[in-house]
């Protein structure tokens, strides 16, 4: 038996404070690092959309490029790149984020056009109306125009949870976004664009003293609004399977996701890291359980996935979450025996993994955590997303350790409790375009 | 609303190459390594050249052959294999084209000498066990009807097939029943025949001490056997630039977008037109503030994402333009992407739009070897073109003495539109006479895949 590979220690630095109009500001400082990562996080996600807005959040994002009082449209986006920098944003269930990687000289032009972005948006009609048909394209393809395309993200949630906020697609209809006004985003903009709903965490080669100036400077005069709340997404858990079908019409192969609700990820982190180390041991990679049984011994999947959270990282989502078992199945295959198979895998798992095995997927978690830290934007996101959702940048250096900590006793536990009941959902694809 | 004023930027710092430390094995191997101790892990690349005589079973044979490279040796099976890399907190992973079959991975740095070791029993002892082989084909059968329902798949599959014709890279995605066909007995003649160190790169980047990283390569490696290759042996014909001729439209009824694609030839990056046409291509489509995405994204809502770029195949470069646009301004998108095309060719650039993409280009040259994936990635792309480290230190020198006149002139010799040829996927019966109102439009209809 071989012996565990010894983990490796993270020590980033980590250095909190806060502006007086509310702004938590996160910096980790690397001077070997050659540039700048800056990550700014608004509180807010498609789960804040209400009914008859659904894919707002993530309209919104994309005007929030598209100037402000200081700054025409493309101007923020012309200053990055001409200095030799990247930008871009994105829209989660439970947050947005605008990023950027710059060269050391850039960093105080960065943090500039961050704060002029909080500072005031320049909404009108003309980029509304641009906006919506750029992302009527997003849509179309990443969604409309291929196959899976809201498998399982679009998918799954309808089939798992009752309420609109977690029910529905993020992305959001053609008539919502087609109805959307410049007084709706005035409105958006005011709620939660304001800097005691954000977080700003900046991350590479930067002097923490001079870095700190350059924050106070730029983001200190940004009036204080207060801010709103987090939305409640509570929802019971289900006390029965809900299953739902679904035609693709341009799937040439079923494929289906199994979703388990998980533990609170934040108010019960040990619980909740014990379920993502058993997602490892069920469906990650080839050794995994699921592969083995699923792909290679009963020939009912060709491939199969594990994901916890809503777009598979799990440290960046609130409660209520999801463990998803995502499989494509060869034609003709239905869902019934692969369910039967995923049952019987569970139920063995909560009878306990091996101690080797969990050692096994724990340094490779491990070490693929700490791949993705490598770079400086990467590390700036990770800490911005600790700070806002936990209040707790410095478990970025400890994350390791806490997954090291996970027993075997703790995988089976929680896999008993979590995934052993009824309730669950269950989406089967049918494939529309089979030959 | 106060009105804020920007920040000067100062001037960026010259870019620092790394120290490359470089070997040659005495079986022909090549190494290089670098010192990249960001985090405690490292990353390796292993490229091995193995050609193709450009018959459709061998590109099949090529594609399982990297598949099916991790599925077992005389003392491991492919489960113990992929186990032993994650108990080395790592993973190893294989890919092929037409030009390399990659052997790919990345561990914690504590456990580079086993994980050599581990790629070194995979790439020198691969059996080939029937069993394993016979799953493996059946789920790259099953990858390739996926990829194949998927419009990028289909239009870039339709692109290299109207650009290089029956030349090795005009493949595309393999036939299933290709796949299908490949036999154990291939596969260990080819292991025997094509694996060979003789030709081959190795980069490995982390935070491993690179006399002890060339130290451990030598070592797990060194064993490596084979009969030397003939140069003539990995060199693929060049293929002909492709004749112009009318826009094919690749049938897809009921698409709601269009994937429109271009391409022409380009030179490779140690040509003395590549640092001006990569300017040409950034200002023209190669990054977010460029003319193409301004005018389809940002002031007609036509698109997404599209963008442009220089492709480099061992033997063939090209020029790039893609575009996934909605259906029903299929014409009106062409039209602008045309426009955009004729204007870099007639006409200068403004110089604030070159010394932006300047700056861009060096700026995420930077950034994409800042970490240790990045930069083993770049490596490995300097090692296959026959280009050292110090072009790290010349391309941007290069870069910076490219004037607007220069940038207008190789637009007129790869971005004209006389010289580029055009693929469209979409819904002909909706798409067809919008776009033959402006180009001659042949129409295909879709190659199926067996389900």
């Amino acid at each position: 038996v071989a012996s565990r590979t010894k983990l490796p220690h993270l020590a980033l630095s980590v250095d909190r404070f806060a502006l007086a109009n509310g702004l938590r500001v996160v910096l980790s400082p690397d001077r070997s690092a050659p540039t700048v990562g800056i990550a700014v996080f608004y509180d807010v996600g498609f789960r804040s959309e209400p009914e008859g807005r659904s894919g707002f959040a993530h309209l919104f994002e994309h005007l929030m490029f598209q100037g402000s009082a200081s700054l025409d449209k493309g101007e923020a986006d012309r200053l990055i790149e001409g200095n030799g920098g990247l930008a871009n944003g994105s829209t989660h269930s439970d947050y947005t984020n605008y990023i950027s990687q710059l060269p050391v000289n850039a960093l105080e032009l960065g943090l500039f056009l961050e704060a002029d972005r909080m500072r005031a948006a320049r909404l009108t009609e003309d980029n509304l109306r641009n906006q919506i048909e750029v992302v009527k394209e997003e849509i179309r393809v990443n969604v409309l125009n291929r196959p899976y395309g809201g498998f399982p993200w679009i998918d799954l949630p309808p089939v798992m949870f009752d309420t609109f906020n977690n029910a529905h697609d993020g992305y959001g209809s053609f008539a919502d976004l087609e109805s959307a006004t410049i007084a709706d985003a005035a409105d958006f903009f005011r709620r939660y664009y304001c800097p005691a709903n954000a977080v700003l965490s900046v991350a590479g080669d930067l002097d923490p003293d001079s870095t700190r100036a350059f924050v106070q400077e730029h983001f200190g005069g940004i009036p204080r609004r207060r801010a709103p709340k987090v939305p409640d997404c509570f929802e019971p858990l289900p006390d029965r399977e809900r299953r739902s079908s679904m035609v693709d019409p341009l799937a040439p192969v079923p494929a289906m996701a199994v979703g388990y609700r998980v533990p609170d990820p934040i108010a019960r982190l040990d619980e909740y890291l014990a379920l993502v180390v058993a997602s490892e041991v069920l469906a990650g990679g080839e050794p995994s359980r699921l592969y083995q049984r699923l792909v290679k011994h009963d020939r009912v999947a060709t491939h199969t996935f594990a994901m916890v959270g809503t777009f598979g990282d799990p440290f960046d989502v609130r409660d209520p979450t999801m463990l998803q078992l995502l499989a494509y199945l060869p034609p003709g295959v239905g869902v019934d025996p692969v369910l039967v198979a995923i049952d019987e895998e569970v139920s063995k798992l909560s009878a306990g993994p091996e101690p080797a095995e969990v050692d096994r997927v724990v340094t490779a978690m491990v070490s693929d955590y700490v791949r993705h830290l490598d770079s400086v934007l990467e590390r700036a996101m990770t800490i911005g997303i600790l700070e806002q959702q936990r209040h707790q940048p410095e478990l970025v250096n400890e994350l390791p350790a806490a997954l090291a900590r996970i027993t075997p006793t703790q995988v089976a536990a929680a896999v008993g409790r979590w995934m052993g009941g009824p309730g669950r959902a269950v989406l089967e694809v049918v494939p529309g375009a089979a030959a | 609303v106060t009105v804020a004023a920007v920040p000067e930027v100062g001037p960026p710092r010259p870019l620092r190459p790394p120290r490359v430390s470089q070997r040659a094995l005495a079986n022909g191997l090549r190494v290089s390594v670098a010192r990249r101790a960001g985090i405690p892990r490292f990353e390796v690349s292993l490229r091995i050249p193995t050609v193709l005589a450009g018959r459709a079973d061998l590109a099949a044979r090529q594609l399982v052959l990297a598949e099916t490279l991790l599925s077992g040796t005389a003392t491991a099976t492919s489960v113990e294999i992929s186990e032993a890399a994650q108990r080395l907190g790592g993973s190893l992973s294989t890919s092929a084209d037409a030009d390399w079959v990659v052997v790919s991975g990345s561990a914690l740095s504590v456990s580079v000498v086993p994980f050599l070791r581990l790629l070194a029993e995979v790439v020198c002892e691969a059996t080939f066990p029937a069993a394993e082989v016979a799953l493996q084909r059946d789920r790259v059968v099953q990858e390739i009807v996926l990829a194949r329902s998927q419009p990028e798949t289909i239009a870039r599959d339709a692109l290299v097939a109207r650009y290089f014709g029956r030349h090795a890279y005009g493949r595309g995605t393999p036939e299933p029943e290709a796949v299908a066909g490949v036999r154990p007995a291939a596969l260990r003649a080819a292991r025997d025949n094509r694996l060979l160190p003789s030709g081959s790169e190795l980069v490995l980047v982390g935070d491993v001490a690179a006399p002890r990283a060339l130290d451990a390569v030598e070592s797990a490696l060194g064993g490596w056997r084979g009969p030397a290759r003939a140069t003539s042996d990995h060199q693929l014909a060049r293929p002909a630039p492709p004749a112009p001729g009318p826009t094919v439209i690749v049938d897809r009824p009921g698409a709601v977008q269009t994937n429109i694609r271009l391409a022409g030839p380009a030179v490779p990056r140690g040509h003395a037109d590549f640092p001006p046409l990569m300017l040409a291509n950034m200002i023209f489509g190669g990054y977010f503030t460029s003319r193409l995405v301004d005018n389809i994204r940002e002031r007609r809502g036509y698109t997404y994402s599209p963008g442009s770029g220089v492709e480099h195949r061992q033997v063939a470069s090209t020029f790039t333009v893609a575009a996934d646009v909605g259906r029903d301004v299929t014409a009106a998108a062409l039209v602008e992407i045309l426009y955009e095309l004729g204007r870099m060719v007639s006409t200068l650039a403004d110089p604030a739009e070159l010394e932006a993409a300047r700056r861009y280009v060096q700026g995420t040259l930077a950034m994409a070897i800042q970490t240790q994936a990045g930069l083993t990635s770049y490596l490995a792309t300097l090692a296959s073109s026959g280009l050292g480290i110090e072009y790290l230190r010349e391309y941007p020198r290069l870069l910076n003495q490219v004037t607007v006149e220069a940038v207008r002139e190789v637009s007129g010799r790869y971005l004209a539109p006389t010289r580029l040829i055009t693929v469209m996927v979409g819904d002909a019966r909706i798409i067809r006479a919008g776009v033959e109102a402006l180009v001659d439009v042949e129409l295909q209809s879709r190659r199926e895949s067996a389900g």
